[in-house]
C-alpha cells in the first residue's frame, strides 16, 4: 500500500498543518510586500484593522465572506464526490441571470420576501444547469471535468456579455447592465445585526444572503455527513470501485453532485446582484468562484472550516481595500496573490511539512505516531 | 478583389493572434507529454509578459526583456514541478495557484514599480521585437497573388513569429527523433518503465516542465514585446486556456497543434473583423459567438463527437514506486 | 558448484512495521536456473527488487561474481549485467518493440543511428534465442506472451548475464509457458544465469537446477532440485502448518439457488474473459472455483454480483433471472438475497478512509433500518456496528476508528460481518483469506462452513488450492475463461493442478 504517512493526532492533522501552511503562504506574501517596498507588518496591521476595526468594516468583510461561503461550499461538495469543479466562476455568473430574471419580472409586483425564494430557485437552477453539461459529459462520455468546467467559464463569460449588451440592456442605455431593480428585487441589509451588538454601521452591502450562506453551510454538512446521498457521494469520492460494488450509480452521483455544486455556486449571485448592486452587470463575480477553491482547500472541505476560511478571505478583500488607501503601491490584487499562495501551500503542497512534523511528533512522544499501535484517531 | 484583400488582412492577423497560442500550446505539450498536467500556462505566460516588458523598459533592450521573461516563467514552471513532481501534489491545484500568483503579482509589482495602473511604460523600437521584412519582399510586392501574399502574409512579422513556427518543426523533431523525446513520451505513458530502465523519472519530468517554462516565456515576450509595446494588466486574457484547448484539440501532437492554434487565431481575427458587420445569409453574428467558439469546439471534441482525445496515460498522476 | 553469480549476505528490508526480508542469505551459481518459491507475501518480489536496485536493503551485502556490489538504482544493476522481467510488464504500451527495447540505453542523443543499431542487434538476439517478435509492432497490439518476450529482449539487449523473472507464467497460457521454458534453457546453455520466482512448484521441478524457499520474509532452505520433491517444498513453503482442514460434516444439498448458463464476459478491450460458463450452486453446498489467477474467475463472480456486464448468457437467482447483460445492479441483488465478499477488500469491499461503522453498511446503506427518511440513522448504524464487532470479534472494538487502521484480518471480518449478518441465501466469496493472519483464517473458514450448514449456497473463488480443497463440496476448475473440469471436494492436489494448468484441454486440442 502506498500510504507512507504515519498517523498524527487529529488536532495536528486538521489544525496544525493547515495553520503552518497558511503561515507560510502569508510569509511569502509578506516577501512580495517587501519587494514593493513596504513594511509587511504594518501592512498586516492595516489589513486587520481595515477588516475588523469598525462596524462598517466588519459588515463589508462579512459581505465578501458571504460570496466565498457559497463558492467554497460549491467546490467542497464536488471534492467530496471526487470531482474538481473549477467552473464555480461561470456557474455563479450565469446564476446571476436567474436572480435577475426573477427580479426583473416580479420586482414591481411582489414583495422581496416572495421574490427572495424565487430568486434562490432561479440562481440555483441556472447554476446547476450550467454544471450539468460538464457533469453529463464526465459521467457518460468520460470528458475530463476540469477542462470542461474551465471551458464553460469562458462560454459563460461570452454568453453573459452577449446577453447584457444585446438583450438585457434597457433601450437607450449605454452601459451593459440591466435596469436597477425596484424594491421587490432588493434584499434587506443586515447592518442592524452588527448594530445590535454595539457596532455602528453607516451603510454597507451586508445583506440577508449571509444568513442564507450559513444555512447552506449547515445543509451541506447535513447532506454530506448525515444523509444517504451524502454517504453515496463520499463513497464515490473515496473509491469509485467501492461505490460500484455498493450499487451506487456512478453517473447518477457525478451528475447530482455537480448539480448541487453548481447550484451553490449559482446562489452566490444573490449576494452581489440582489443584495448589493440591485442589477445585473458585467463581471459581478469578480473571481469569487476561484476564491472558492482556496476556501475549500483551506477549510478541508468541511463547512466548519469553510465558513472561517471564507471570513478570512472576506477580511483580505475588505482589509485589502483599506490597505490600498494607506499604501497606494499595494492594490487589492494583493489578495489574488495570497489566494494563489494559499492554494499552493494548503493545496498542492499540503504534505510538504508533514514528514518533518511527523518526525517532530515521533521524537516527542513515540507512542502517537507508531505504525503498529492504531490508537483512537479521527473524531 | 475586395474580398481577397479582406481575406489577406484577416489571415495576416490570424498569424499574429495565433503566435501566443502556438507558443503556449507547444509549451504545454512538453509538460503534458511527460505526464504533468499544466493548467498554469496562462499564469506563466502572463508573468513572462510582465517580466519581459519590465526588463525591456528598464534596460531598453528587447533581448534583456526576453531573458527576464524566460527566467521568471521558468521559475514558475519549477514551482509547479516542485509541487507536482517532488511533493506529488495535485497538478490541477498547483496550476490554479500559479495562475493566481501570476495574476496578482504582475499587477502589484507593475503598480509599485511603474505607477501606471498596472501597465509598464511604452516600449521603443529597440526594446521590442519589431517586424522584419524578408529578403525580396519589397521586390516581389507587385507580383500578383504570389508576390503579394509573400509580402503581406509571409514577410513583415516579428522574429518571434518565425521562431514559433520553427518551434513546431523543432518540437516534432525533439519528440520523435531524439533520445530525450523518446523518454519524454515514455514517462508520460508509463513512468515505471522509465524508472526500471534506469532513467530518473523526476529529472526527466523536471526537464519537461523547464521546456514548458521557456516556451511560455517566449509566448509572454511575444505578447508584450512584439504584439504590444508593453505590459497591460491581465493581457493574456484566457489565451493560456485556449492554448490548452488547442493542445487537446491537437491530441498532444505538434503539427496538429499548429493547425489548431491557427484555427483558434482565425476565429479570433474573424470576431474582431466581424464586429458589427453582417454575414451573408446568417446576418449579424455577435462577436461573443466567435470568442466562445474555441471553447465550444473543445467541449464538443472532449465529448467524443469528433474523434477521441486520449491524454497521455500517466497524465496527472504523481509517480510513486509501488509498494 | 560453479562460482556464484549472485551472493546475498544478510539482506534485511522493512516497510514500516512489515519486515519483508529478514536476514536473507542466497547463493546462485553461474550458469544455472535457480528457483525461488514461496507463498504470496513471502518476500520474494521485495528481495528481487533489492537485487535490481529498485529498493535499497536496510542492511546486508550483495556480491556479483564474487565482488561486493553497490546497487542503488536499476542502472547499477544493469551495469553489473543484471536484467529483470517484472511481473507487471514495464513496457510503454503505445511504443513499438524497438522503442521499448532501446528506452534508457539509446546510446546517443539522436535516435536514428541507435535504432538502426538496435534493429540489427535485436535480429541477432531473436535468432540466437528463438525470441521472434516483429520489432516494429506496437506493444498494445501484441498478445501477453509476446510482450513478455519483449521484456526478455530488453534485458538481453542490455547485456544481461543474470536474468530475474518474477512470476513469469502467471499470465501465460501453457503453450506460451512451455515456450518460455525452452527459451530459459537456451539462455542457460549460453552460460547465462536465471533466477525464477514463482509459487508454482511444478515449474520449479520442471526447469530449475536449484531451488530456495522463502517463508514470511526468511529464506528457509535451499535444495538441489534433483534431490527434493514437491511435497518437501510445499511443506517448507507453508512451514509446519497444520493443514487447515476445517471440521465439516456431510453436506445436504437442497434446491438450486444460483444457476449460471452459457455466461460470456469480455473486458474493456474486448478480450473474452469468461467463455460460455455454466454452473449451479445449490442450497447447503460450497462450490469452489479453482484456477490460476487471471483465468476469468474474478470476472465471473463480478458479473454474477452485478458489477460487470455480460455479453451473453443467463443467471438465475432462486429461479428468477438476473439481467446480467443489462440492468443488473448490486443493490438490487442484495435485496434479493445475494451477498458478495469481493476479492479486493481495500478498494472494493471497504472504503479505507471511512470509519468502521460507515463501512458496516456499505451496499446496505439504503436499507430502511439504517435510514430515517433521506437521513442516515447514525445511532442505529453504530449500534448495529457494535453488535457485529462483538459477534465477529473485530479488534480493536471501536466503530469510530478509521478502517485503514485495522489489520487485514480484521478488515476482512468487517466485510464478512456485513455480508453474512444479512442472512443472504446466496454468498459469493472471492479470496476470503488473502493477506489475512492464521487466526482469522480459521475463523473465516468456520463461518463459511456454518453458512453452508445453515442451508446457504456458497460460491467460493480462491487461488489458494488448499483453501478450495478444505472448504468445497464440489470443485470447478477454471482455465482460460472456461470451466475445464468438475471434481469432488476430496480431489487430489495433483489432479486439480493438471486441470488448472489446462493440460487436459491442451491434449484434447492436439
Amino acid at each position: 500500500m502506498s500510504a507512507p504517512y504515519a498517523k498524527l493526532p487529529a488536532w495536528a492533522d486538521y489544525g496544525l498543518i493547515p495553520l503552518i501552511n497558511l503561515i507560510v503562504a502569508f510569509a511569502v506574501a509578506g516577501l512580495v510586500v517587501l519587494l514593493v517596498g513596504e513594511n509587511p507588518f504594518r501592512a498586516a496591521v492595516i489589513l486587520v484593522d481595515g477588516a475588523f476595526g469598525r462596524g462598517q468594516n466588519i459588515a463589508y468583510t462579512l459581505f465578501y465572506a458571504t460570496s466565498f461561503i457559497f463558492t467554497g461550499l460549491a467546490v467542497a461538495v464536488a471534492f467530496h464526490g471526487g470531482l474538481f469543479n473549477i467552473g464555480g466562476e461561470g456557474q455563479a455568473y450565469v446564476g446571476g441571470l436567474g436572480v435577475a430574471l426573477v427580479c426583473l419580472a416580479f420586482d414591481g409586483i411582489l414583495p422581496w420576501w416572495v421574490n427572495f425564494p424565487l430568486a434562490i430557485l432561479g440562481a440555483a437552477a441556472i447554476g446547476a444547469l450550467w454544471a450539468l453539461v460538464p457533469a453529463y459529459l464526465q459521467a457518460r462520455r468520460g470528458s475530463h471535468i476540469v477542462i470542461t468546467t474551465i471551458m464553460f467559464n469562458f462560454i459563460a463569460a461570452s454568453l453573459m456579455v452577449y446577453l447584457l449588451v444585446d438583450v438585457l440592456k434597457p433601450v437607450g442605455s449605454m452601459s451593459p447592465q440591466t435596469r436597477t431593480f425596484l424594491e421587490g428585487g432588493q434584499l434587506p441589509k443586515l447592518n442592524f445585526l452588527l448594530e445590535a451588538v454595539g457596532f455602528s454601521v453607516r451603510s454597507s452591502p451586508f445583506n440577508l444572503s449571509f444568513l442564507l450562506a450559513l444555512v447552506c453551510a449547515f445543509l451541506v454538512w447535513l447532506l454530506i455527513w448525515r444523509t444517504r446521498l451524502g454517504y453515496e457521494i463520499r463513497t464515490q469520492g473515496f473509491s469509485p470501485r467501492a461505490a460500484r460494488y455498493a450499487g451506487i450509480g456512478e453517473a447518477r452521483i457525478i451528475i447530482i453532485t455537480m448539480m448541487i455544486s453548481g447550484a451553490l455556486a449559482g446562489m452566490m449571485a444573490l449576494n452581489p446582484v440582489m443584495g448589493d448592486q440591485n442589477r445585473l452587470q458585467l463581471d459581478f463575480v469578480t473571481g469569487a468562484g476561484f476564491v472558492g477553491i482556496a476556501v475549500a482547500l483551506m477549510g478541508r472541505s468541511h463547512p466548519a472550516g469553510i465558513v472561517p476560511a471564507a471570513i478570512l478571505f472576506g477580511m483580505l478583500y475588505q482589509g485589502g481595500a483599506e490597505l490600498a488607501f494607506e499604501m497606494p503601491s499595494i492594490s487589492r490584487d494583493m489578495i489574488v496573490i495570497i489566494q494563489g499562495l494559499v492554494i499552493l501551500f494548503a493545496g498542492a503542497l499540503e504534505h510538504m511539512f508533514r514528514p518533518s512534523i511527523q518526525a517532530l511528533f515521533a521524537s516527542i512522544s513515540p507512542g502517537t505516531t507508531g505504525l503498529g499501535s492504531p490508537k483512537r484517531e479521527g473524531v | 478583389m475586395d474580398y481577397f484583400n479582406t481575406l489577406v488582412v484577416i489571415l495576416d492577423s490570424t498569424i499574429r493572434l495565433s503566435i501566443p497560442l502556438l507558443l503556449a500550446c507547444l509549451a504545454g505539450l512538453y509538460s503534458e507529454r511527460a505526464g504533468i498536467f499544466d493548467i498554469g500556462l496562462e499564469g506563466k505566460m502572463l508573468a513572462g509578459a510582465f517580466a519581459g516588458a519590465a526588463a525591456a523598459a528598464v534596460s531598453g533592450s528587447a533581448w534583456i526583456g526576453l531573458s527576464a521573461a524566460l527566467l521568471v516563467s521558468t521559475f514558475l514552471a519549477l514551482v509547479h514541478g516542485f509541487a507536482s513532481i517532488t511533493h506529488r501534489g495535485n497538478q490541477i491545484v498547483s496550476g490554479v495557484a500559479i495562475n493566481f500568483i501570476a495574476a496578482g503579482s504582475t499587477i502589484i509589482l507593475g503598480q509599485a514599480w511603474f505607477s501606471q495602473g498596472g501597465r509598464t511604460p511604452s516600449l521603443g523600437a529597440d526594446a521590442r521585437f519589431t517586424a522584419i521584412t524578408l529578403p525580396g519582399a519589397e521586390a516581389l510586392r507587385d507580383v500578383p497573388i504570389v508576390g503579394y501574399l509573400y509580402y503581406e502574409l509571409v514577410s513583415g512579422h516579428s522574429a518571434l513569429v518565425y521562431f514559433a513556427f520553427a518551434m513546431v518543426a523543432f518540437t516534432w523533431w525533439v519528440l520523435f527523433r531524439t533520445r530525450f523525446g523518446l523518454r519524454l513520451r515514455a514517462v508520460g505513458e508509463n513512468p515505471a518503465a522509465v524508472d526500471t530502465a534506469g532513467v530518473s523519472v523526476a529529472w526527466l519530468r523536471y526537464r519537461a516542465v523547464i521546456c514548458t517554462g521557456i516556451l511560455c516565456g517566449f509566448a509572454g515576450t511575444y505578447l508584450a514585446l512584439a504584439q504590444n509595446a508593453g505590459f497591460v494588466k491581465d493581457m493574456t486574457a484566457g489565451k493560456g486556456f485556449i492554448a490548452l484547448a488547442a493542445l487537446i484539440f491537437a491530441k498532444w501532437r505538434p503539427v496538429p497543434a499548429m493547425f489548431a492554434c491557427l484555427l483558434f487565431g482565425f476565429l479570433d481575427a474573424l470576431s474582431i473583423r466581424m464586429q458589427g458587420t453582417p454575414l451573408p445569409l446568417v446576418g449579424r453574428v455577435p462577436a461573443q459567438f466567435f470568442q466562445a467558439l474555441p471553447y465550444v469546439l473543445t467541449v464538443v471534441l472532449l465529448a467524443g463527437f469528433i474523434g477521441r482525445a486520449i491524454p497521455p496515460r500517466a497524465g496527472g498522476v504523481p509517480y510513486v514506486k509501488e509498494r | 558448484m560453479a562460482e556464484a553469480a549472485i551472493e546475498l549476505v544478510g539482506i534485511n528490508k522493512s516497510f514500516g512495521a512489515v519486515h519483508a526480508n529478514r536476514d536473507i542469505h542466497l547463493e546462485v551459481p553461474r550458469g544455472t536456473i535457480h528457483g525461488i518459491v514461496g507463498e504470496n507475501g513471502a518476500g520474494k518480489s521485495t528481495l528481487m527488487s533489492i537485487l535490481y536496485g529498485f529498493y535499497q536493503a536496510d542492511r546486508g551485502e550483495i556480491r556479483v561474481n564474487g565482488k561486493p556490489a553497490a546497487i542503488n538504482t536499476p542502472n547499477d544493476a544493469i551495469a553489473l549485467g543484471i536484467g529483470m522481467v517484472h511481473q507487471h510488464f514495464m513496457l510503454v504500451q503505445n511504443f513499438t518493440v524497438l522503442e521499448n527495447v532501446i528506452l534508457g540505453v539509446e546510446g546517443g542523443a539522436l535516435l536514428k543511428s541507435s535504432i538502426a543499431r538496435a534493429r540489427s542487434e535485436l535480429t541477432r538476439l531473436e535468432r540466437e534465442y528463438g525470441l521472434e517478435v516483429d520489432p516494429d509492432a506496437v506493444i498494445e497490439e501484441l498478445p501477453v506472451g509476446l510482450q513478455q518476450r519483449v521484456e526478455i529482449l530488453k534485458a538481453l539487449y542490455r547485456g544481461a548475464e543474470i536474468l530475474i523473472l518474477d512470476e513469469p507464467t502467471g499470465v501465460l497460457t501453457p503453450p506460451e509457458a512451455d515456450h518460455l521454458f525452452r527459451i530459459l534453457r537456451q539462455l542457460k546453455e549460453e552460460g547465462k544465469t536465471v533466477i525464477l520466482i514463482t509459487h508454482k512448484l511444478h515449474e520449479i521441478m520442471a526447469i530449475t537446477d536449484n531451488v530456495s524457499v522463502m517463508r514470511q520474509g526468511q529464506m528457509v532452505a535451499t535444495r538441489k532440485t534433483s534431490e527434493t520433491n514437491v511435497e518437501e517444498l510445499a511443506e517448507l513453503m507453508v512451514g509446519r502448518r497444520v493443514l487447515l482442514r476445517v471440521e465439516k460434516g456431510e453436506n445436504r444439498p437442497g434446491d438450486f439457488k444460483l444457476s449460471v448458463k452459457n455466461l460470456t464476459v469480455r473486458d474493456s478491450r474486448g478480450v473474452t474473459m469468461v467463455d460460455d460458463v455454466s454452473l449451479d450452486v445449490r442450497a447447503g453446498e460450497i462450490v469452489g472455483i479453482a484456477g490460476v489467477a487471471g483465468n476469468g474467475q474474478s470476472e465471473l463472480i463480478e458479473t454474477i454480483a452485478g458489477i460487470r456486464k455480460a455479453v451473453s448468457g443467463t443467471v438465475l437467482l432462486d429461479g428468477k433471472p438476473i439481467d446480467v447483460t443489462g440492468t443488473a445492479d448490486p443493490g438490487e441483488l442484495r435485496d434479493r438475497g445475494l451477498a458478495h465478499v469481493p476479492e479486493d477488500r481495500h478498494y472494493v469491499g471497504l472504503v479505507l478512509a471511512f470509519e468502521e461503522y460507515e463501512n458496516s453498511i456499505l451496499g446496505y446503506h439504503d436499507h430502511a433500518q439504517y435510514l430515517k427518511g433521506p437521513f442516515l440513522n447514525i445511532e442505529a448504524i453504530r449500534a448495529d456496528a457494535r453488535d457485529k464487532i462483538e459477534k465477529y470479534d473485530i479488534r480493536p472494538a471501536n466503530e469510530r476508528l478509521k478502517t485503514a487502521n485495522f489489520s487485514g484480518g480484521n478488515q476482512q471480518k468487517i466485510v464478512l460481518a456485513r455480508e453474512l449478518e444479512k442472512d443472504p441465501g446466496v454468498l459469493i466469496v472471492g479470496q476470503p483469506t488473502r493477506g489475512v493472519d492464521v487466526g482469522a483464517i480459521e475463523f473465516i473458514h468456520k463461518r463459511l462452513i456454518a453458512m453452508r450448514d445453515a442451508g446457504k449456497a456458497v460460491l467460493l473463488v480462491s487461488v489458494e488450492l488448499d483453501e478450495i480443497r478444505s472448504l468445497s463440496d464440489r470443485i470447478l476448475v477454471m482455465f482460460d475463461g472456461r470451466i475445464v473440469g468438475e471434481r469432488d471436494g476430496d480431489a487430489s492436489e495433483g489432479e486439480l493442478g493438471l486441470l488448472m494448468a489446462g493440460v487436459e484441454r491442451q491434449e484434447a486440442a492436439e
